[in-house]
């Protein structure tokens, strides 16, 4: 087992922070690291948080964090804001948010752009994930950009995913309907001191009504004021309670398996990518096969199945 | 404002104008620019005539000076009867040099006092508090207790000379230091005169020298309103700053709109507590910053006359002196260049200017190092001469407001009132001024313009002398200002004195009466005033605050 | 495919609240293509080197206009190589005399841009000096 790994494993966060680093830039130190790691992996609970800007998830989180600690529990964060598609830089800007945590040595913050994928995540993430679960985190929080229907994969990473609304979103509610809002496992209805609570959290458990019928769990749509530290309590337990859910059913069981899936898969497209993008030979051919392309001696599926051809073999 | 008939003709030769003459030279010779536009990306036209202010109604609109709406000017004689006073803002170090600026400041000339405090007096932090490391006096006097503040003014007759103090999130508590010295001095609280800056909302959206959150330091700012209404009559008990929000990076029109809007705020909180507005109004005062672009802040500071005046009328005031807006202006410290310093003169003396053409009260003048560090006695003083140049040489002052009808700065008064309009409705649709604060729209509004200004110096589609254009290889060789090494150990001696030789258990009891009363709702001046008097520490005295009110934190926006 | 981003934090130590520089920079270093981490106000060198340490960054960024740079900016320096982050690129900027950067760079503070600086100098000067 290589050095990096081994101290991953005793929790140093140096190492910690250069492994989620390689993992990130595809190293292949951290493919070979990763092989290590998996085995240590699986004790961490994994929260994802999803919502859309503005309504208080890193405050939320900074709360959560807080009670998990006073538990004794440690708390690994994954920050994720989106990556600049013009650019390709980016602002990450929730760690600010969280600087009451700033000191603590029993939470671990890491900001990451979405570097290009679509999702609300990074492809990144399963690997970052696993880092912070091998070296001891009991808690992985895991905030995503979440903001419209397409930012739904936080699920496949997540045991219990929470969604955050806020009152006065008024017809955002209803767009959301389709896509964020049905992924929810915990509906949080922060900032609910604010006029129009009472008809955000109905309009939600309304939602709720009409996609938990003929379902045995109800979500729960638990109301936050996460600056004045009200509600967190219950809202952790509310996830506990998910927990303790998902372990009767089983039903943990099949999303941790869904969620090694999404990693396999993620991985194979990387190498695959990796591959085809980086090996020469393979990218020279691929310019003349979009230059037949663009002269329509080609058109694109027999240019794919050619390449794929070549992979296959 | 004009004939109709005239206005037709105007316009009709106007066109004929453009079509025979400025269109053809255009043509042949285009522009400099393809668009002009000012700092607030407003558009300004070639020309403009009659026609832009012809919906101005003089009355209504313009008016006399000293007259509701004010815009020609608060005063009926403004600067022919008393020019504004020269009060140049400085600090540094300890109690002991600042003292000696000071005087060196009045024996050439300066006609009021205005004291920079260091960044730990600014947080109510004393000089020892380990926040404290590495900052004491860097950017102001450090203020640590009464003592301090009395070796500040030892030999200056604040009885004679007002003092106006930037301090905000302790700026009851600095307050109290001055009027516990004029009053040890046997000046009584009724014969001093000065202003604290004392404007939380601005520290939420710019300045950043907040300690406690939105609501208790509203409360503590309505406790002062309410104590210097009652007992220090002379005092402006608020300095409503807008200096601070363009030096963030706003626009002109942001300044004004954000300032004055501050200011109704403010007005609004006195009233929900039941003082009565002209008994508060009069001693409001406001701040502003005289940037590069010449007409526009002169328009802007019209228009900050002309909308307070109207908008404390619809409030209710009915005292003129409630409604007329008095205001202190510093030339824009964000204008300095690092390089080829000298030429900040030429930029100070400009906009000095559009602020005494803009009817200001007061004057900063920078100094042409500032860029580099503290003002050295010979900058300061050039900073100073360039005010009385302009007072005694060149003529400006002989009448009011001389601008006024000029058809450019009267379109432009009214377009930067009219856009001032415009932001405080997305203001109310943010519902209201503490709520877009928390949203975070000010400080991104103030973030996407400064960036912008940046880039368009970056892409030199505006032009900096010096910065990049004009450029020159020479090294900068001005002498800057040199602080005492020794200064924060005397501090720190000073202050372990202080607490030896004071009467502890009084210091101890008279905190305590304060930490009552803030837990519960009486106002909090007499009590700081005995906790100052016992010679309690500012970080003492602060830190009760902080105990009760808790620590602000702001939602970072970028 | 490896992808690589510089990764930079940008620090406002000690009291000084102007931010107006920090946030510009911040801004110019992402449109460049790089990953800001922006500390925000009042941070002391333990804050500052522990984020630099779990964001793993490549450059630290350091603003201050309130003339305490001699003591904050090295403080942070020196606590940096301590951690084992000697790598790491460290910059200033604010208004620091220029007589006092030669000392700066004897703790570590390998360059300080003053006022007038152009946004692209300092992302030319990251991109030919980041150290890995």
């Amino acid at each position: 087992m290589n050095e990096i790994v081994q101290k991953v494993l005793k929790g140093d966060q140096r190492s910690i922070a250069r492994l989620i680093t390689l993992a990130e830039n595809n190293d292949d130190i951290a493919t070979k690291a990763m092989r290590d790691i998996h085995p240590h992996t699986g004790h961490a609970q994994v929260i994802g948080i999803t919502g859309v800007m503005g309504s208080g998830k890193s405050t939320l989180i900074c709360e959560l964090t807080r009670l998990y600690r006073k538990q004794g529990k440690t708390v690994g964060i994954i920050a994720i804001d989106p990556t600049s598609p013009f650019s390709g830089g980016a602002l990450l800007g929730d760690r600010v948010r969280m600087m009451e945590l700033a000191m603590d040595e029993g939470v671990f913050i890491r900001s990451m752009g979405t570097r290009g994928m679509l999702g609300g995540l990074t492809s990144a993430v399963y690997d970052v994930v696993e880092i912070l679960d091998a070296c001891g985190k009991d808690v992985v929080i895991v905030e995503t950009v979440g903001v419209g229907q397409a930012e739904v994969d936080i699920i496949k990473i997540a045991d219990t995913t929470l969604v955050v609304v806020i009152p006065g979103l008024g017809d955002s509610i209803q767009t959301l309907k389709a896509g964020v809002m049905e992924i929810a496992d915990i509906y949080v209805v922060n900032k609910a001191d604010r006029s129009g609570v009472e008809q955000t959290i109905a309009e939600v458990e309304s939602l709720v009504d009409i996609t938990c019928s003929g379902k045995d769990r109800k979500t729960p749509v638990l109301p936050t004021i996460a600056k004045q530290s009200k509600g967190i309590d219950v809202l952790l337990q509310g996830i506990d309670d998910h927990r303790t859910y998902l372990e009767k059913t089983h039903i943990f069981e099949k999303q941790r398996r869904l969620r090694y899936e999404a990693e396999l898969v993620e991985i194979i497209r990387k190498q695959l990518m990796s591959f085809i993008f980086d090996e020469s030979t393979v990218k020279e051919r691929i310019d003349d096969l979009l230059d037949q392309i663009e002269r329509k001696e080609i058109d694109p599926y027999s240019a794919a199945e050619e390449i794929l051809g070549k992979i296959l073999k | 404002m004009f004939d109709k008939k005239e206005l037709e003709q105007i316009k009709k030769e106007k066109e004929e104008w453009m079509k025979e003459y400025y269109d053809p030279l255009i043509a042949k010779h285009p522009e400099r620019k393809k668009r002009f536009e000012n700092l607030s990306n407003t558009e300004i036209k070639q020309l403009y005539t009659p026609e832009d202010i012809a919906h101005l109604d003089f009355f209504k609109d313009i008016g006399f000076p000293g007259n509701h709406p004010f815009l020609r000017g608060v005063h009926a004689t403004m600067h022919r009867g008393r020019l504004w006073t020269m009060r140049q803002f400085a600090g540094f170090g300890s109690a002991e040099e600042t003292n000696q600026r000071y005087k060196y400041l009045l024996d050439h000339g300066e006609t009021g006092l205005s004291v920079a405090f260091d960044y730990p007096t600014l947080y109510g932090y004393d000089t020892d508090h380990p926040m404290s490391r590495g900052e004491f006096g860097k950017c102001g006097v450090a203020i640590s207790s009464l003592k301090d503040m009395e070796i500040l003014f030892d030999g200056i007759p604040i009885d004679k000379i007002t003092t106006s103090m930037t301090i905000n999130g302790p700026a009851p508590i600095v307050w109290a230091f001055y009027i516990a010295n004029a009053e040890n001095r046997g000046i009584s609280k009724d014969a001093i005169g000065g202003t604290i800056q004392n404007d939380i909302l601005k520290e939420y959206i710019a300045q950043k020298s907040y300690i406690f959150p939105p609501e208790p330091s509203m409360r503590l700012i309505v406790d002062t309103f309410e104590y210097g209404s009652k007992y220090v009559p002379r005092w402006n008990t608020i300095s409503i700053s807008g200096y601070h929000i363009r030096e963030a990076g706003s626009t002109a029109v942001q300044e004004l709109a954000f300032t004055v809007g501050d200011g109704i705020e403010y007005v609004k909180w006195a009233m929900e507590r039941g003082l009565n507005i002209d008994d508060f109004a009069p001693r409001l005062s406001f701040f502003f910053n005289a940037h590069n672009d010449f007409f526009e802040e002169i328009a802007k500071y019209r228009a900050a006359r002309r909308i307070w005046a109207k908008e404390l009328k619809k409030l209710g005031a009915k005292k003129p002196r409630s409604m007329l807006m008095r205001f202190h202006t510093q030339t824009a410290g964000c204008s300095l260049t690092a390089q080829q310093p000298e030429i900040n003169i030429v930029r100070v003396t400009i906009q000095a200017l559009a602020a005494i053409l803009g009817g200001t009260q007061s004057l900063h003048t920078n100094s042409m190092d500032e860029a580099l560090a503290l003002p050295s006695e010979k900058a300061v003083r050039i900073a100073l001469r360039t005010q009385q140049i302009i007072a005694e040489e060149s003529g400006v002052t002989d009448t009011i407001d001389p601008l006024g009808g000029s058809y450019y700065v009267e379109w432009l008064t009214n377009e930067m009132e009219e856009q001032t309009y415009r932001y405080w409705d997305r203001v109310e649709k943010l519902g209201g001024v503490l709520s877009a604060i928390e949203k975070g729209f000010y400080q991104r509004e103030i973030a996407a313009a400064a960036y912008k200004y940046q880039k368009e110096i970056d892409t030199n589609k505006r032009i900096i002398v010096g910065v990049n254009d004009y450029k020159t290889e020479e090294t900068v060789d001005i002498p800057i200002l040199k602080m005492d090494e020794k200064g924060e150990e005397r501090q720190i001696k000073r202050l372990n004195k202080l607490k030896k030789d004071r009467n502890n258990q009084k210091v101890q009891r008279n905190l305590d009466v304060l930490r009552k009363i803030a837990e519960g709702n009486g106002n909090m001046m007499p009590a700081i005033l005995d906790c100052v008097h016992s010679y309690a520490t500012l970080g003492e005295t602060c830190q009760v605050l902080r105990d009760v009110f808790g620590e602000y934190e702001e939602p970072a926006i970028y | 495919m490896v992808e690589r981003k510089i990764r930079v934090l940008v620090a406002k130590p000690g009291l000084d609240g102007h931010d107006r520089g920090a946030k510009i920079v911040a801004r110019a270093l992402r449109d460049a293509g790089m990953e800001v981490i922006y500390t925000g106000l009042h941070q002391t060198a333990d804050m500052i080197v522990e984020a630099a340490i779990q964001e793993d960054v490549d450059v630290v960024g350091l603003s201050l206009l309130s003339g305490a740079h001699m003591t904050l900016f090295v403080d942070v320096a020196k606590l940096l190589k301590k951690k084992g982050l000697g790598e790491v690129l460290i910059i200033g900027g604010g208004i620091i005399p220029e007589e006092d950067v030669p000392k700066l760079q004897k703790e570590g503070i390998s360059a300080v841009f003053g006022p007038g600086t152009p946004t692209e100098k300092i992302v030319e000067y990251i991109e030919q000096n980041v150290k890995r």
